[in-house]
């Protein structure tokens, strides 16, 4: 954190880093001389084996930044190391060969499968494209692999419309998969689904996970679902990352104004909800404002009850809040030491 | 009509699309009643027919929807089914208020917001120009839009999902109805701006004492806002109780499943989650047997065969389940042989 440029992300040396995102903005052009920064300069990284989960409001860029990590938009600027690679100095074969390692997971199932093909047919394509296995294996592997997201053999033939969102989503995921991936961006994978659906699709990612020891950038604005499944989570606000920590700290312990205003919005299924709701002053006020003409300072401060004038001056940098300890917990608030004791 | 009848009272309500397939039984013989001021929260998954309930009580069907309907919707002892289309339009609106998921297209991107609310007032209230002016921007202050004057002339493409929200709150209680239906009003909403939507209605119950229908898949929501909660399934109504039965004291196994399928953020358990097995299907025709049995965990022979009536599993709390049956009939039995026992 001593280099002023880095002001908004951090880095850390670390070895076992499969992931690791360095400074990384995504601008979209909107005319001339009009941009839209939907990514501004965020680092995190993402170990093997490990779930981080992404959380915001709609608009705050955490999809955009899942699919810059791919590759599927490209960076404007920024570092995206993965598998000792930069990605963002890729094209053409060496990025489509990275690609077997990293795949993602979509919102929408129906629209992400081709509705001509069998399903048999889409789970075997990116063993296909990755030259994985010859012609006569790769219907095993793609049989194997369907199974394991529980489609039985009666489903190879069926075309994307036979089958139900969950169903649907299974495919998906087998898809994803198929190719042993190192890396799975999952974008919003349950938000379609009926919650008696969910459910089961959160326990074939869980399961997943522990078989095939992939790691996954857990992308959702479901905030119980985000804690159930990530080791960490990071929030991110207007473009950027405000907080990031295990999920157990985040939860726990918020330390963004932020944060905090996001966790107390969420309604408890209890007798407590409507007293929740009584506590309005907790909320997070008003609307998230346009990235066309984002705040000055701290991003948040339009909306923050603590803000000061350093918060509309100055933007705060992504700060370790106890290096002693070596707890994993970043925030990004010139005022959270102080604002711990206010209610 | 005095004044401790209830102020809705749906009787044996089954809503019937022809279909190419055949009949679909959206909603199945579906008896409720709602007192003044009280406000009950429908809770279900998609298809479950709790959306086509409230769709059924206005009969807001689409021009080539083939519907049938059989029962009763009496709002202040007037039967709704009867009502000839023009009389029904005096109720809707005016007598019923109504809020939809998504406020986009529920407005008419054309008109100006002020517009849309003083729309109604002409249409309801027969007030002028000026007056009706003036009541909009009235009622646009009253839910929480800043600066009414300027913005009345304003399209809906110029205000953010949650303000959009907020206007569609302005039209339903422009004319002071008892009634507000509201159909996953926040569903499309952030939950930061959930929690702001929901209070303004809670606030705005509590100021005018009107009834609500609140029609979610999230038992947040509607614990944070209604008294009585029912839950349905497969077109029918399966419990139903206060909103402390259905959170504490849950009877159907559906209920029971539905509560514990999603990670919410107030569980820590890391448990796996216990999914309900299978998908909802539509149920069409002649149907027989609980709707749910296919998936419960407790079906016994007799739920798939016969229509579970309902029973009361405490005051004013019961549950369509044979199950139910069983508990109440086995400790009655087992009462009876006690008390020969000490005979």
């Amino acid at each position: 954190m001593n280099e002023p440029e880095r002001a908004h992300g951090h880095t850390r040396e670390s070895a076992d880093a499969l992931l690791s995102v360095e400074g990384l903005e995504v601008r979209f052009a909107l005319g001339r001389n009009r941009f839209l920064t939907a990514v501004d300069r965020v680092s995190l990284e993402l170990r093997e084996g490990e779930t981080l989960g992404l959380v915001g409001e709609s608009g705050c860029g955490k999809s955009s930044l899942g699919r810059a990590i791919l590759q599927l938009i490209r960076p404007t600027s920024g570092k995206v190391c993965f598998l000792g690679r930069d990605l963002t100095q890729l094209s053409g074969p060496p990025l489509r060969s990275m690609r077997r390692h990293m795949q993602i997971v979509f919102q929408d199932p129906r629209g992400s499968l081709n509705p001509r093909w069998k399903v048999r047919r889409i789970v075997e394509e990116p063993l296909r494209v990755h030259h994985l296995a010859s012609r006569r294996k790769r219907s095993g592997i793609a049989r194997a692999m369907l199974a394991q997201v529980g489609l039985d053999e009666t489903y190879d033939d069926q075309r994307p419309a036979q089958l139900s969102g969950g169903q649907q989503q299974r495919v998906g995921i087998a898809r994803a998969l198929v190719t042993h991936p190192k890396l799975v961006v999952c974008d919003e994978p349950v938000s379609s689904l009926d919650v008696s659906i969910q459910a089961q699709v959160i326990n074939l990612l869980q399961d997943l996970k522990e078989r095939m020891g992939v790691a996954y950038l857990f992308i959702a604005h479901n905030l119980g679902v985000v804690r159930y499944l990530s080791d960490r989570v990071a929030v991110m606000y207007l473009g950027r990352i405000v907080e990031m920590a295990s999920s157990e700290q985040l939860f726990t312990q918020p330390l963004h104004p932020y944060t905090r205003g996001l966790l107390a919005s969420v309604l408890r299924a209890d007798l407590g909800a409507r007293a929740q709701l009584n506590a309005v002053e907790r909320f997070v006020p008003g609307d998230v404002p346009s990235l066309l003409n984002p705040p000055q300072g701290c991003r948040y401060h339009p909306r923050c009850p603590y803000a000061a004038q350093r918060c509309r001056d100055e933007s705060p940098s992504l700060e370790k809040v106890d290096a002693t300890t070596g707890k994993d917990h970043w925030v990004s608030c010139h005022y959270w030491r102080e604002i711990q004791s206010a209610p | 009509m005095n004044a401790l009848s209830p102020l809705l009272e749906v009787r044996n309500l089954s809503t019937r699309f022809v279909m190419p397939r055949g009949i679909l039984r959206a909603v199945d013989d579906v008896s409720f009643s709602l007192g003044r001021r009280e406000a009950v929260g429908i809770v279900g998954e998609s298809g479950s027919g709790k959306s086509v309930t409230a769709l059924t009580i206005l009969r807001l069907f689409g021009p080539l929807d083939r519907v049938e309907l059989a029962g009763e919707v009496l709002f202040e002892g007037i039967n709704l089914l009867q009502l000839t289309e023009s009389e029904l339009r005096r109720v809707r609106g005016a007598q019923i208020g109504m809020v939809f998921q998504d406020p986009l297209t529920s407005l008419n991107p054309m008109i100006s917001v002020g517009e849309q609310i003083a729309e109604t007032l002409r249409f309801q209230r027969a007030l002028g120009g000026a007056q009706a002016r003036r009541k909009a921007q009235e009622l646009m202050e009253r839910v929480g839009i800043g600066d009414p004057a300027r913005r009345y002339d304003d399209l809906p493409d110029r205000f953010s999902g949650g303000m959009r929200q907020r206007i569609m709150i302005a039209i339903a209680i422009a004319c002071e109805p008892k009634l507000l239906i509201a159909d996953e009003p926040t569903t499309a909403l952030d939950v930061t701006v959930q929690a702001q939507v929901l209070a303004l209605l809670n606030h705005l119950r509590e100021e005018s004492g009107m009834a609500l229908i609140m029609i979610s898949h999230d038992f947040g929501v509607v614990a944070a806002t209604c008294d009585a909660a029912q839950v349905m399934y497969g077109g029918r109504l399966v419990e139903r109780g206060t909103v402390a039965d259905i959170l504490e004291r849950p009877n159907h196994p559906y209920t029971t499943a539905l509560l514990q399928l999603v990670p919410r953020l107030e569980t820590l358990a890391k448990e796996r989650l216990k999914p309900i097995p299978g998908q909802p299907a539509p149920v069409f025709d002649s149907y027989q047997g609980c709707r749910f049995a296919e998936r419960c965990e407790f079906a016994l022979e007799r739920c798939r065969q016969e229509d579970p009536p309902s029973a009361e599993v405490g005051a004013n709390h019961s549950s369509a389940c044979w199950l139910a049956h069983e508990r109440m009939v086995g400790s009655a039995r087992q009462d009876s042989m006690e008390s020969q026992k000490k005979a």
